[in-house]
Formats: C-alpha cells, sequence, structure tokens
C-alpha cells in the first residue's frame, strides 16, 4: 500500500538580543541559575512589561530575508497556562497579527531540483525558563534565566513531504537566521528548536490525523522522529487502528517517542490582547497623547524603517548562493549547501582565497571537514583547523606535493593537531615521489615480481593495452607507500613495458 | 494637627508651629489609640517613619523643598514598599516583602513625605465595601456600623478618621471615588495613563489607576503634583505634560459648561442623595457656570462589560500567584497540581476566585466572542459616549455612589447588588477618563459625595471646580462626629 507523508514544522529561534524581550535581564547562556533573571522575569507582582524594540528589528530582518509580507501593525497577547517555569502563568505571544506574515523557503532537492516550503507566519513570544529535575528529591528546581528570552516562532505550511525535506528545511531556516546574525544558530543550547507536526494518508485522499512532536534540537533527531512517527502511523492505520490527534515527547538518546497529552487533555489557552502592553483602542482626535495609552498601541512600521534594515542587513544565503555560482564557477548544489550557513560560506570563501581553488575548497568543506564536524558532533566555528590551513593543504594537492589520497592522511593529522600541511607531511615523511631514479627501481621491482601481468599485456591488442596499466599501479603505490606520483609512475611504467614489447 | 489639610500642615512646618518629628509622632500615637475602632492600616512602619520625619526636619532646615516634604501619608497596601510588606490585602501575600518600591512611593519619599504605614483594601482591589480583606473589614467613621467603600476603605478611613493626612489609593472601577464619598472625603482617580502602573499590584491592567484620597480639592491637587510622572517601565503611561495642578485652583469658574447625564439620576438612586447633589450642581451656577442636561445612552451596559474585561484582566493577572516563587504556598503539597490548587484555593478569597473563574470563563474557548469581545465592544460605546458629550461640556457632574454607606453584610451573598454600587463610577474607568469625588452633604448623617468627570488630562479643571466650590460650601469641614 501506498503512503503519502505530510509534514509542517513550527521552528522556535531565539533571537540574538543582548536583553530580554520585556525586560533588561541578560540573555547570555550558561550562567549560574536564577543569575539572570530580574524581577519583571521572575512576575514579582507589580511588575510590568516594556518591549524590547530589538527584538522586533531582527523580527522584521527574518520576515525580509524570507520575502515574506511585514505587519505595519501587531501586539502582543497573553496565552493563559499554568507551569513552572512559566513565571507569570501566561506566556506573552502573538497571536492575531504576528510580525511577519506569509512569506516562503526553497530548498534544495537530492536530484538537483528545489521545492517551495511556504511559509505562514512568524511571530514574536518570550521563552520559558526550564525546570531542573536533577539535584533535588521530590521536588524540581526551577531556573528562570531563559525566561523572557525574545523567540520567533516560525510556522510552516504542510508542504514537506519527508524526513529529508524536514532537514532541508530546518538547515535552511538555521543558514538565515545565523547568516542575519539574528540567531546564534547554537541548537544544543536551544537556540533553536523545532516540534514537528506528521500526518500520512494516501495519495489523493483527505489530510490525516496529525500528531506534533515538541522540542527537537538537532537535525538528526528530527530525522529519527519523523521516520520513527511515519512508521507508527501507517503501521496503526494497517491493523486497523487510528490515529490520535496529540503531543509527543522524542527522547534522543533512547530512541524512544512517547505521547505526552492527547487533544482532550489539551490546555484551552484563553488569549486574549495584553493590556499592560497594549491599552484600548481610541478613534477620536482629542488628545495625541492619550491614543499611545489607549489605543492597542500598535508598534508601527514605515517603509523606511524597512528599506534601512534591509540595507543593514548581511548577506542572505541566497545572494551568496548566486555569487558562489556566477563568480567562483561552483554548481548550484555545491553553492546551495555551502551558502546556507554562515560560518561554513565564511569558512570555504576563505579556503577558496589561500588555495586559489574554490572547486577543490568546496569538495574539502562538503566532504572531509563536514564529515569530521558530524563526527566530533561540533559545528564550523569550534572546528580544530582553520580555514588558512584547509587552503594550505590544497595548495600542496595542486603543487603535487601530495597526492589527494596523501592528503586526507594529512587533513587526519591537521584535524588532530598535528600542525600545519607542510609539517605533518615533513614529519610524516609524506612527500609525493617523483624523484624518477627512485621510481624507475621501484617499478622495475614490480615488473619482475609480476611476469605473468607483464605477459598478459604484451599479448593484448595495443588499442587495449592501456587499460592493463592500472592493474600495475596498484602494487607500485604500495611500493611507494602511496608517496609516488601517480603522473610519474604512469610515464616510467609506460616507457619500462614498451621496452619489453 | 491632624485636623489640618496638607497646606495647612506645610505652612505650619514652615513657621516651625511643629517638626515633622513632632507630627509624626502625633499621627503615630492616633493610629496607636485610635485604629482598633476602624481597621485602616495593616502594617504601621512606625519606626521608619520617624526616621523619614527626621530627615524631613533636617531638609527643611536647609532651604525650599517640595510642599509635601514632612507630611505624614498613607500608602494603600496595593502599592509595593522595598522592605515592608506588602499585602494586597490577601493572606496570598501575608508575607510578602518586595525589593522595590511602586514609582509613587518612590515619588512621594524624594518630595520627603512621611510613610506612617500601609492601609487596608479590599483584597486584592475587588470589592465596594472593604469586606473582602484578608485582614479584617474597615469600619466606616462617620458610622462603625458601615462600611467605608472599597476598594481603598482603608485609605478612606485613615483620612476621614484622621490618622493620616492623606492616603494614596487606587481605582479600578470606582475604588477611590466611592470611598471618598462613603467616608466625606475628596478622591481623584486621574486619567488612565496619568500616573505610572509600576509597583501597583494589578488588578485590571487596563482600568487601573492610582490618585489620592484627601481631604480638600486644593490637598488632592497637592498630593497629584507628587504622584504624577512619565514612567518608561509602564507602556501605558503617556508622556504628557504634567501642569502645577494647585497653580489654577482660583480660576474663575465663569462660562464653565457643566453636563449633567439624565441617566445618572434614574430609579437606583437613593432620592435623598438625588437632592443633595442636584443642590450642589446649582452652586456652580452661582459661581456663573451654565448646566445642561445631557445623555450618556450606554450608561446601563457599563456595569456588565466591566465584570467581564475587569474579571477576564484579573484571570490572568493573578496567575502569577501559584505558589512557587513567593507568597503563600500550601501545606505538604503531593504534586505539582495540588500545589497549585491548594495553594490558590487556600489564600485567595471568596470574591477573588469568584472574579479569576468569571474571568476565565469569559476567555475560555467557544464564550469569547459572547462575552470579552462583546464586553470591548461596549467598552467603546460607553467611551464614545463621553467623547460625543464632551463636545458641548466641560465637566460632567453626577452622584458618586447611589446612596450612603450601607451597614456591614448589607449585601451579603448578593454580588449583583454589590456590583450595581458602582454604576456611576465604572463608565469612567473604561472610558479612561479623570473622576473626582468631593463631599457634597449628608444624608442619615452619613455623606454622600458629588462626582466631577473631565475629559482626559483635564485634571486641573476638575480640581479648579472641586475648589471653587469647596471656597462657598464647607461640606468637606465636616468630621465625623466621633473625632475629636
Amino acid at each position: 500500500m501506498e503512503w503519502e507523508t505530510v509534514i509542517g514544522l513550527e521552528v522556535h529561534v531565539q533571537l540574538a538580543t543582548k536583553t530580554k524581550i520585556f525586560s533588561g535581564a541578560s540573555t547570555a547562556f550558561g550562567a549560574e541559575p536564577n543569575t539572570q533573571a530580574c524581577a519583571i522575569d521572575l512576575a514579582m507582582p507589580g511588575t510590568l512589561p516594556v518591549v524590547n524594540e530589538e527584538a522586533y528589528r531582527l523580527a522584521v530582518m527574518f520576515g525580509l530575508g524570507i520575502d515574506a509580507e511585514i505587519s505595519k501593525r501587531s501586539f502582543f497577547e497573553r496565552k493563559n497556562y499554568f507551569y513552572p517555569d512559566l513565571p507569570k502563568g501566561y506566556q506573552t505571544t502573538q497571536l492575531d497579527s504576528p510580525i511577519v506574515g506569509r512569506g516562503h523557503v526553497d530548498i534544495p532537492l537530492a536530484n538537483g531540483g528545489t521545492k517551495t516550503i511556504r511559509i505562514h507566519h512568524a511571530h514574536l513570544e518570550e521563552d520559558a525558563g526550564k525546570s531542573v529535575h536533577e539535584g533535588f528529591i521530590g521536588m524540581s528546581g526551577i531556573d528562570l534565566n531563559r525566561a523572557g528570552t525574545p523567540l520567533i516562532e516560525i510556522v510552516s505550511e504542510p508542504d514537506i513531504s519527508n524526513a529529508e525535506e524536514a532537514v532541508a528545511f530546518a538547515k535552511k531556516l538555521h543558514g538565515i537566521v545565523t547568516s542575519l546574525g539574528i540567531c546564534d544558530g547554537e541548537m544544543s543550547q536551544g537556540s533553536m528548536r523545532f516540534d514537528v507536526n506528521v500526518s500520512v494518508r494516501r495519495p489523493g485522499e483527505e489530510l490525516g490525523t496529525r500528531t506534533e512532536t515538541k522540542n527537537l534540537n538537532s537535525f538528526r533527531f528530527m530525522t529519527e522522529c519523523i521516520e520513527l512517527e511515519v512508521e507508527r502511523q501507517i503501521d496503526l492505520i494497517e491493523d486497523g487502528g487510528k490515529v490520535l490527534q496529540e503531543t509527543r515527547l522524542y527522547n534522543g538518546d533512547t530512541k524512544v517517542a512517547r505521547s505526552m497529552r492527547s487533544k482532550e487533555e489539551a490546555n484551552d489557552y484563553r488569549y486574549f490582547p495584553c493590556p499592560d502592553l497594549l491599552p484600548v483602542e481610541i478613534d477620536d482626535e482629542y488628545i495625541e497623547a492619550v491614543r499611545a495609552a489607549m489605543d492597542l498601541l500598535p508598534v508601527e512600521i514605515d517603509d523606511e524603517y524597512i528599506e534601512a534594515v534591509r540595507a543593514a542587513m548581511p548577506e542572505i544565503p541566497a545572494t551568496r548562493k548566486a555569487r558562489f555560482v556566477n563568480d567562483l564557477g561552483l554548481s548550484e548544489y555545491d553553492a546551495d549547501i555551502l551558502s546556507s550557513d554562515a560560518a561554513q560560506s565564511a569558512f570555504f570563501e576563505q579556503a577558496a582565497k589561500v588555495s586559489g581553488d574554490a572547486k577543490l575548497s568546496a569538495n574539502w568543506v562538503m566532504g572531509d571537514v563536514n564529515a569530521c564536524l558530524n563526527n566530533d558532533e561540533i559545528t564550523i566555528k569550534d572546528a580544530p583547523i582553520n580555514a588558512d590551513l584547509l587552503g594550505g593543504l590544497i595548495l600542496r594537492i595542486k603543487d603535487n606535493t601530495i597526492s589527494n589520497k596523501i592528503a586526507k592522511q594529512v587533513f587526519e593529522a591537521m584535524w588532530a593537531g598535528e600542525g600545519d600541511a607542510d609539517t605533518v607531511i615533513e614529519a610524516k615523511g609524506l612527500k609525493q615521489v617523483s624523484d624518477t631514479g627512485a621510481l624507475e627501481a621501484m617499478v622495475d621491482d614490480v615488473l619482475n615480481a609480476n611476469a605473468a601481468m607483464v605477459e598478459e599485456y604484451i599479448n593484448t591488442e595495443e588499442a587495449k593495452r592501456k587499460k592493463k596499466l592500472g592493474g600495475f599501479m596498484g602494487p607500485i603505490m604500495k611500493a611507494s607507500k602511496g608517496q609516488a606520483n601517480p603522473k610519474v609512475v604512469n610515464e616510467i611504467l609506460l616507457k619500462k613495458l614498451n621496452q619489453r614489447l | 494637627m491632624h485636623n489640618k489639610t496638607i497646606a495647612e500642615l506645610a505652612q505650619g512646618l514652615r513657621n516651625k508651629d511643629f517638626s515633622s518629628e513632632e507630627l509624626t509622632r502625633h499621627y503615630l500615637d492616633r493610629i496607636e489609640r485610635l485604629d482598633g475602632n476602624y481597621n485602616s492600616f495593616i502594617t504601621v512602619t512606625g519606626e521608619q517613619a520617624i526616621a523619614q520625619a527626621k530627615a524631613a526636619d533636617e531638609r527643611l532646615s536647609i532651604g525650599d523643598q517640595p510642599i509635601l516634604c514632612g507630611v505624614p501619608i498613607a500608602h494603600k497596601d496595593i502599592f509595593c514598599t522595598d522592605g515592608v510588606r506588602t499585602s494586597c490585602g490577601s493572606k496570598m501575600l501575608d508575607n510578602f516583602v518586595p525589593p522595590y518600591n511602586a514609582a509613587i512611593v518612590d515619588n512621594y519619599l524624594a518630595a520627603g513625605a512621611v510613610t506612617l504605614g500601609k492601609v487596608n483594601m479590599d483584597e486584592f482591589a475587588m470589592g465596594s465595601s472593604n469586606e473582602t480583606s484578608y485582614y479584617g473589614a474597615v469600619k466606616n467613621p462617620w458610622n462603625t456600623n458601615c462600611v467605608p467603600g472599597g476598594s481603598s476603605g482603608g485609605s478612606a478611613a485613615a483620612v476621614a478618621a484622621h490618622l493620616a493626612a492623606a492616603s494614596t489609593a487606587s481605582d479600578t472601577g470606582g475604588s477611590i471615588r466611592q470611598p471618598a464619598s462613603l467616608c466625606g472625603l475628596t478622591g481623584l482617580k486621574p486619567t488612565y495613563g496619568r500616573v505610572s502602573r509600576w509597583g501597583m499590584i494589578a488588578y485590571a491592567s487596563s482600568l487601573d489607576q492610582a490618585g489620592p484620597i484627601t481631604r480638600t480639592a486644593e490637598d488632592a491637587a497637592i498630593m497629584l503634583n507628587t504622584m504624577a510622572s512619565f514612567d518608561k517601565r509602564d507602556s501605558t503611561c503617556v508622556d504628557e505634560s504634567i501642569p502645577d495642578y494647585t497653580a489654577t485652583l482660583g480660576d474663575s469658574l465663569k462660562g464653565l459648561r457643566i453636563g449633567v447625564p439624565k441617566e445618572y439620576f434614574s430609579e437606583g438612586l437613593n432620592a435623598d442623595t438625588a437632592a443633595r447633589v442636584q443642590d450642589a450642581i446649582k452652586e456652580f451656577e452661582k459661581q456663573g457656570a451654565t448646566i445642561k442636561e445631557i445623555s450618556l445612552p450606554h450608561t446601563q451596559l457599563a456595569v456588565p462589560a466591566y465584570y467581564v474585561i475587569a474579571p477576564a484582566e484579573c484571570s490572568a493577572n493573578l496567575s502569577r500567584f501559584d505558589g512557587v516563587r513567593y507568597g503563600y504556598r500550601c501545606e505538604n503539597p503531593a504534586d505539582l497540581q495540588d500545589l497549585y490548587k491548594r495553594s490558590r484555593s487556600e489564600a485567595f478569597g471568596e470574591e477573588v476566585q469568584r472574579r479569576i473563574m468569571v474571568g476565565a470563563y469569559a476567555l475560555s474557548a467557544g464564550y469569547y466572542d459572547a462575552y470579552y469581545r462583546k464586553a470591548q465592544q461596549v467598552r467603546r460605546l460607553v467611551k464614545q459616549d463621553f467623547v460625543d458629550a464632551f463636545e458641548d461640556v466641560d465637566v460632567i457632574m453626577g452622584p458618586t455612589a447611589t446612596a450612603p454607606a450601607f451597614e456591614f453584610g448589607a449585601m451579603a451573598g448578593d454580588s449583583v447588588a454589590m456590583y450595581l454600587e458602582d454604576i456611576y463610577t465604572i463608565a469612567i474607568n473604561l472610558a479612561g477618563l479623570p473622576g473626582l469625588s468631593i463631599p457634597c452633604g449628608l444624608v442619615d448623617n452619613k455623606p454622600v459625595g458629588l462626582q466631577l468627570i473631565g475629559n482626559y488630562f483635564s485634571e486641573a479643571k476638575l480640581l479648579n471646580a472641586a475648589h471653587q466650590f469647596q471656597q462657598i460650601t464647607d461640606h468637606h469641614q465636616q468630621s465625623a462626629p466621633a473625632i475629636d
């Protein structure tokens, strides 16, 4: 039976403001619990919120980054529910008038094409604190350092068809927000968190019942969670059951997902406009100043403001991608991948500049560098080698000092902190052997040791002999510990074999 | 000393007739001796008051000081006071000591006023009789069998019993004006946004506004001069220039256009109260004002709209009192739900619980449009009534309350009757306008109040009109009979 998967994402992005969205407390990560929570964050009686204008500016930047409509009038609402990490008993968020309206993001597909994922809206809101369960017996601790950190919640349309697309979309958003500098992108610190809505249906049918799995903070967990959930839903339906609308949690360590609450248990959030930030609308012309107090106090943004933000914006991935294709001659696919993340782009560009070879630099960044990063579970910012070092290594490939294969060995040593390319090559004696005297002796030894192959070569028609050359190359490279210059070896080999014809 | 107004006390301090310390000790002594009769104070801060008085005396000996320097006042216990328990009249905050001052508390400290203590109030400012306080009901100094009004009943009783020269108060639906009316005092609710709400524990954020309760309009002007300030910490505070409210008190009322809404003299109004109010309005005519009947057609809708909007806002505002970070926490909670349920059930009184429930209901899925949205629409209509009326008149006048003070328990079990007590004051909060209540005579030996309603930021005009009235009448000079 054929099944179709329908996925929508809700992405929480912590905005890189210095202070919180409604208070002057710092948003820096990693401080001692409750040292970055002021009276407002603690919801002490009588305290009041004041909107951090910087959060608005960053949200507008995001909207512009995805070609979205920017609301010229928006206000905050209260979303009511009780939880210990939510000090006010309500989250101040946006419902009816999100700052960012409809937009879209194009993602690369594995087949080389692209797909447009529509963004329904993105709204501003405050983050909650954290419950701390370790170190308490029969109780939980509350750390409110994170409470009030500004977030934008980006809500996609259900345009995503599988885990790969979901990850491509998530990476694209990651690239956009980090390139704009509106989020540090540190997923392990919770700077970007994903809720995935998944349903399945048979082609042509109505949308199936969806489940929402909350708070995924890595691309890998997202892939695992989606694949697991799709399989669970299909099994359920094929066994005659029904998918229940529910909120689920996925544990990336144990690889187990479980139901958190069903639709019936869902909160009625009782949203209403926040009166502390936006008083009631006034429609008279009496006293201009009262309007600000009595009106719904919208945040007004004019075109000039939008243009000023646009002018001051860092390069977005789409612009960078075009530059990589047009100026550096990269393929669409490579350019797409490399341009998505600001740090990775910068690394690649520097390596290309040092080595003078964009294509080779692209291959290395997408290949070995990324593999090592994934393996070490770190981001490129924390890579043990910098772009200059990688560029230096590529230079040694280009000037034939080492082969591509040896270069991988050198790279590994460099990654392990053993120095730059030249140091490693020198220390390990990995310099490619181009000395014809030494190589000729080596080739002679190999030919003498493989008389049968030589015989076969001689008996082969001239036109097909070239193919037989490869058979000798292996033993010669082995004898040279991989350090022989393949081009030189080839010439000597041809010369020696022809002498035996 | 305790019979003097702020203006007179300020003169006495400057004439060295008495020091602030003497004055403060005198008031503290009166509170100690007499407040058992009224229960107007929740917390008396004697030591701190004497230290503040000594500092004020120092300041006064140096030279020019703000007029309030050395004058003892009391703060409603809704205003946070750094280091002094701020209960909001609730068991929930019986143990709560804020580490910060409300904006207006800071303003009075800067002016050198002396804080005698924190005065009683309906729990979380929810009530019109001061019967809902965790610290017990406040008694009306004019008749201790009667309520002082609410929610600022302690603020009114303390001033009426001459236990403080003036007090701060707050008004969400009439909580300054109605107790001022019932206790024979002058009570001013300023324009929404005139006074910072920072540090004032929220009941209904879009309606709450702080103001003074005093013995005269002149004192109210003096108090407002210090209380009003622009404060960036309150997004709803308006950056509108603040005049010297005492500067225009002496202006002539010639040509003042007074509107009298016919809806304010309907069947619910006590006949004797209506007569006193009508007589008072005629006094303005003598001073050159013109009187005109007007209509505020949506008056009857104000109370039901208020009792959706205010509970809705309070249902969210009071969610922070959850037993987690401060305030009351139940003993031995079994789990998180138990902690929430018992902490809130055990520490919130009946009226507070009723309003939280009503508000949560009005906001809930399926009822929002029928209640909350509808109430907001009504609110706009109520406001538009005033906007239209102020096209033709400068000040609107009518009764503050339907009748003089009622006896304790008179409205027990009848929430709607209690809610209708605020029928003449609530619309002013919905519209965000300034309102002032001044005494205008006695009914059954109990005071009744005249309410003056002004356009936005016209506090100076209201105070001017009230002051001129008080120049040719002596209702404001009447004291409760038991007061020496």
